[in-house]
């Protein structure tokens, strides 16, 4: 257990201690600074705005704006489902897999382009390795940014006056591919392939058992690139089936390191860049606190629910719940990855999350259903962050009889407005999805377990598909044509109201004039501030989930022990 | 309309296409390159060959997959098959363990020991290539006697296979399934 905990906390100090660096570096790339790589990429950066012509110079309100992140998003949905229905026309096929049934295709473009990554299907027998490298490949670079991008419109709305403009998409957009996500994805795909991560265009290698002589096929791809963004850009969509647990995916302790850095570097560099663009350190730091002990708290329970309170079994040794556990990552760096993958809205597994135990998997269902915040999806966490930053500004405001004020803006009806939407979308859909479901007269039938872990399978998957996270309770079947189309709806909704919302929000915000700071004025970064936001997160969270959470993982524990 | 197509769909098309050529085909392409040029035995799946006595060469799996062995003179993994996701703590769960136990105790009704869990439980991929020191260990007296050889040489070969921690402090040791048995059918 001591040697858990250790590798644990050296895992966060490395985490912050790269995180920092690299949200300077953010900060810099999206205000449109020079950088290091601007040598190798500015080039490339200027003939791409040339070939967009002058729509990449405008300045634009959060309609114009809006309307360019749906109009990318939309051919981005038409481009996945091209790819998928069409592949067995196109080469780059040498498994010879089929175009895909409709109702999946729906469904994977909408979760690649809302960066959810929720998977019906298996990658190595479904898709050809030409569609996962030009369909979702570049979807899991792309949305990211779009989330990336979004945020910093965000924030231009918080530092400029009397300015409805909230910057260029199509600039946003290319410079955080560009700049922040193709050249990490690099190193980190090379680190992988010297681990033992596959990444070939040949077809599967035929293998004969050591012991039978049965012929097998090994499955090859391009992995090592799609898994180093997937990662990276807070995606989680898996080459493989069984994802980071499947050791092609992720091979050694090494490589999980790697791909558990990567899954929540990018948040964490986002926080303080955050705080560097509004020129006060300070507020970067609030959140970063606020998120550190909400990641801390779930990975204490997680750990110490994975490690004491596995079943015991007559004639075997109990050293914790290895249900669903690679023997190389033991307890230690699943219970770490579960609570990394549910935080950051990630995704990806390198354990069965249906096979923890009723109250290590619960805690990530709720780190998901606090609305992915705790680090959250790359840009869409911070912005989900700072609308309930707003909230607890306005409670506040609203306690001790002041007018509620955030970075100099003073916060009003439409403002909360917008972040009511932004906070309520969320558990909403959680919620009527999961109702839905439970009406559907097959739904029993669906389920990998049988009665209230089978519930807790359901609620895991719908607070999965409605936070645009895409980890799964796996036992549940999930490649049918009415959870491909509810899951689909949800999953659109889920990403585009929250994020229209957030870019009013910054258009709104930009029209004001500064609050000039006074006595009067409500501190954002001290200890209070800090313990009032965790209380409203968790409040919120609560009031939405704890009834429901009675009835899956709480009556599941209940039961068994 | 017509105004909306040119300023949103038209620039929104180019530059998917422009990301797809850079994100999809040129990143995909350099990371296939240069892993092909640099590791090419781990980019092409870490495959293991053996030489069978009239010296042809055989692909029997690849390092980083485990598969299934059944037989007493084989070190066996863990089980094979698709990925777990049964409820740790359910009936279903309950059973299989209780049937993988009893066939460990089958093969070998002299062993006393208590199991070690990773045998007797799936794992996360279905072919977890490793298994713990101690599942090792548990079963080198077995190996030893159905092979015909002493315990210390069933041990050095298991050693041989077992990976170190990182660092001196991270993760567990942990042996190496397909690695132990070529290396036992290679000492007769």
């Amino acid at each position: 257990m001591s040697a858990i905990l250790i590798n644990q906390l050296l895992f966060l100090v490395v985490l912050i201690g790269l995180g920092i660096p690299l949200g300077f570096y953010t900060y810099q790339v999206m205000s449109g600074k020079h950088v290091w790589t601007s040598a190798f990429l500015a080039p490339l950066e200027k003939m791409i705005y040339r070939l967009l012509g002058k729509q990449a110079k405008v300045e634009m309100n959060a309609k114009k704006y809006t309307f360019s992140v749906l109009a990318f998003s939309f051919l981005s949905f038409i481009a996945v489902m091209f790819f998928m229905l069409l592949q067995g026309y196109f080469p780059g096929n040498p498994n010879g897999a089929e175009g895909t049934s409709l109702s999946l295709a729906f469904n994977t473009a909408i979760s690649f382009v809302t960066n959810t990554n929720w998977q019906a299907y298996a990658g190595e027998t479904t898709l050809s390795p030409l569609t996962q490298m030009l369909a979702l490949t570049v979807q899991n670079f792309v949305s990211a940014g779009v989330g990336i991008a979004v945020l910093f419109a965000l924030l231009r709305g918080f530092i400029s006056k009397n300015s409805r403009n909230l910057g260029n998409f199509w600039q946003d957009l290319t410079r955080a591919v560009l700049y922040v996500l193709l050249p990490l994805s690099l190193v980190i795909a090379l680190i992988l392939v010297s681990q033992g991560v596959v990444q070939s265009f040949g077809g599967a290698v035929e293998t004969y058992l050591l012991e039978t002589g049965e012929k097998v096929l090994v499955p090859l791809g391009t992995a090592a690139s799609q898994i180093a963004i997937k990662q990276l850009g807070t995606n989680g969509g898996g080459y493989f089936g069984a994802n980071s647990a499947f050791p092609f995916e992720n091979p050694t302790v090494f490589s999980n390191f790697v791909e558990n850095i990567a899954i929540l570097i990018i948040p964490v560099a986002l926080i303080v860049s955050f705080g560097l663009f509004v020129k006060e350190m300070k507020q970067g730091r609030t959140i970063l606190i606020v998120s550190f002990i909400l990641l801390v708290l779930a990975l204490i329970g997680v750990t110490m629910s994975e490690y004491y309170m596995a079943p015991h079994f007559t004639d075997v040794l109990a050293n914790g719940n290895l249900e669903g556990k690679e023997v190389r990552f033991g307890i230690g760096w699943s219970s770490l990855w579960a609570v990394s993958t549910t935080a950051a809205s990630n995704g990806s597994v390198n354990a069965m999350m249906d096979s923890f135990t009723p109250l290590g998997g619960m805690i990530p269902m709720f780190l998901m259903q606090l609305g992915e915040i705790v680090f959250g999806g790359a840009g869409s966490g911070l912005y989900g962050m700072i609308a309930f930053v707003l909230l607890t500004v306005f409670i506040a405001g609203l306690l001790v009889g002041r007018t509620p004020e955030y970075l100099g803006k003073k916060i009003e009806p439409f403002d909360m407005k917008m972040v009511c939407l932004v906070i309520l979308t969320p558990p909403i859909l959680t919620l009527v999805g999961s109702m839905i479901f439970t009406l559907h007269p097959d739904s029993a039938a669906w389920l990998g377990n049988s009665g209230a872990h089978g519930f807790s399978e359901m609620l895991y998957n719908f607070s999965s598909l409605a936070n645009n996270n895409g980890s799964a309770f796996a036992g549940m079947e999930t490649n049918t044509t009415f959870l491909n189309v509810l899951g689909g709806c949800i999953m659109l909704l889920v990403r585009f109201i929250p994020m229209t919302a957030i870019l009013f929000l910054g258009e709104n915000l930009g029209k004001k004039k500064m609050v000039a700071v006074s006595e009067g004025t409500l501190s954002t970064t001290n200890g209070t501030f800090t313990f009032m936001l965790l209380g409203v997160i968790l409040l919120i969270g609560a009031l939405s989930f704890l009834p429901v959470m009675g009835l899956g993982p709480i009556a599941d524990f209940f039961i068994h022990s | 309309m017509k105004a909306f197509i040119k300023e949103n769909l038209q620039p929104a098309f180019r530059l998917l296409l422009i990301m797809t050529l850079i994100c999809g085909l040129g990143y995909t392409l350099l990371v296939t390159g240069m892993g092909q040029l640099f590791f090419y035995q781990q980019a092409n799946g870490s495959i293991v060959t053996v030489s069978a006595a009239d010296g042809s060469k055989k692909n029997v799996g690849s390092q980083l997959l485990g598969q299934p062995f059944t037989e007493s003179q084989y070190l066996i993994g863990r089980p094979v098959g698709t990925a777990s996701q049964l409820s740790p703590v359910g009936k279903e769960q309950e059973d299989l363990v209780a049937q993988r136990v009893a066939f460990f105790k089958a093969l070998d009704p002299t062993n006393q020991q208590a199991i070690p869990m990773d045998l007797v439980t799936q794992s996360g991929s279905g072919v977890d290539p490793e298994i713990s020191l101690e599942a090792a260990q548990y079963q080198v007296a077995r190996i030893a006697k159905e092979r015909q050889i002493s315990q210390e040489a069933v041990e050095k070969v298991i050693q041989d296979h077992t990976s170190g921690k990182l660092f001196g402090t991270i993760g567990e040791s942990r042996v190496n399934v397909l690695g132990v048995n070529i290396a036992l059918d290679e000492l007769e």
